[in-house]
């Protein structure tokens, strides 16, 4: 988005995901998806998505595979509370083990 | 048209990394309100949550224009857009007043009552987290009974919650709605509606807050269902006067039985002082609006789409 400059002394923001830095560090657990489970990934059909209709960050894709996005997901857990095939579960950071 | 999960637009307008609480309700309603609106929308937004989603300068969260005001003047600020655009000859954009409870209810309340007498062409959002909640929560007009706050931090509010939406469709404007934002294909469809209509349109969006209302963030979306379920929070739309229940608060008055105001009240911090009168009470409100709401309820108007002559 563009800004036209009209002579006025104006302040105009401009628009960028981590306006509020890596959100993700908030974390102190994190979404785990098991593709066995989650019913898109499961049938490989664009289906459910539920995890993306809740998620208050914009931080998951509606595809296949879904994914979180890490860096900015701030762990609030309603993915794993809503999805309804139980297929995200939230794992501690400490206990992660980096694949 | 019914909107399903599949059929909601992909472009995020709200952006992620933005600066609101983990758990955030506002988030979810938000992400849903500008795919309903699309990008020729300007918000104007005064001191609220919605402030701090929107970010510090120079930079902001959200791809779309928004004017920051004073906290009584949201209603004000998005009249004088919508004459401004009026005077340049812009079509086709939409000016959307967004304020919290505390700049709706309280503070704003003069002037959104003078636009909607004069029915200025915009819709105005009231996200309703029930305290003035950027600010470490104060109680507001829309506290409800026995909830505690940092303003009422002993007995709890003594006074039930004030009912913006009767006030506004009190001003006899064309569109006046409800919603949650455990609801969002309910949410989007009524503001998709409320953007294809002229004149004032007000929606009232039931927004839980975890820090607020004491609740671990993964039980946001939980509790607004539970609000609708236990008729804290009532889904209907009032068109022209004619007034409907609709979505999960149609379901629930099919079926007949709404869940006891006590299973809302227990999963929340903010009732911890609250006593067995005040529950009683509460209870009372609850069940003598609903029946309100049941004797109002106009039947749909019938669907002749589905006949086959």
């Amino acid at each position: 988005m563009h800004t036209i400059d009209c002579g006025h002394i104006s302040s105009v923001s401009s628009p960028s995901i981590g306006e509020a830095g890596r959100t993700g560090d908030w974390r102190d657990s994190t979404p785990v998806i098991d593709p066995q489970k989650c019913i898109p990934m499961k049938r490989n059909k664009p289906s459910c998505f539920l995890c993306w209709l809740y998620c208050p960050e914009a931080a998951i894709n509606r595809g296949i595979p879904v994914e979180i996005d890490l860096e900015y997901c701030k762990g609030c857990g309603i993915c794993a509370e809503e999805c309804p095939a139980g297929a995200i579960t939230l794992v501690e950071e400490s206990n992660l083990t980096i694949r | 048209m019914t909107e399903s999960v599949l059929s909601l637009p992909d472009k995020e307008y709200m952006l992620p990394g933005n600066r609101t609480c983990a758990g955030c309700s506002l988030g979810i309603a938000y992400r849903h309100i500008l795919k309903a609106l699309g990008e020729s929308t300007i918000v104007t937004v005064p001191a609220s949550c919605l402030t701090v989603l929107h970010g510090m300068y120079p930079i902001t969260s959200v791809n779309i224009p928004c004017m920051n005001v004073t906290f009584p003047s949201t209603a004000a600020a998005a009249a004088g857009l919508v004459a401004g655009l009026k005077a340049i000859g812009k079509k086709g954009i939409t000016v959307v007043g967004f304020a919290g409870d505390g700049g709706t209810h309280d503070i704003g309340i003069q002037a959104l009552s003078g636009a909607a007498e004069r029915n200025t062409d915009f819709i105005y959002i009231c996200y309703d987290n029930e305290a003035y909640m950027n600010t470490g929560g104060q109680r507001s007009s829309s506290t409800p009974l026995g909830a505690t706050t940092t303003t009422t931090p002993v007995l709890g509010k003594a006074q039930h919650q004030k009912d913006m939406p009767a006030i506004m469709a009190a001003h006899r404007v064309p569109y006046v709605a409800t919603a949650s934002s455990s609801y969002p294909l309910d949410l989007y469809e009524k503001v998709k509606k409320a953007r294809d209509i002229m004149g004032t349109r007000f929606l009232y969006i039931s927004t839980p807050c975890p820090p607020g209302w004491l609740f671990p963030p993964k039980d946001t979306v939980k509790i607004g269902r539970l609000a609708v379920e236990t008729g804290m929070v009532v889904l209907y739309e009032i068109e022209n006067g004619g007034f409907r229940l609709t979505g999960a608060s149609e379901r629930l008055a099919a079926k007949g039985s709404l869940r006891p105001v006590r299973e809302y009240i227990e999963l929340q911090g903010r009732f911890r002082h609250i006593t067995k009168d005040q529950i009683e009470e509460l209870q009372r409100w609850v069940d003598s609006r609903w029946e309100e709401y049941l004797a109002r309820q106009t039947p749909r108007p019938p669907d002749y789409s589905t006949l086959q002559n």
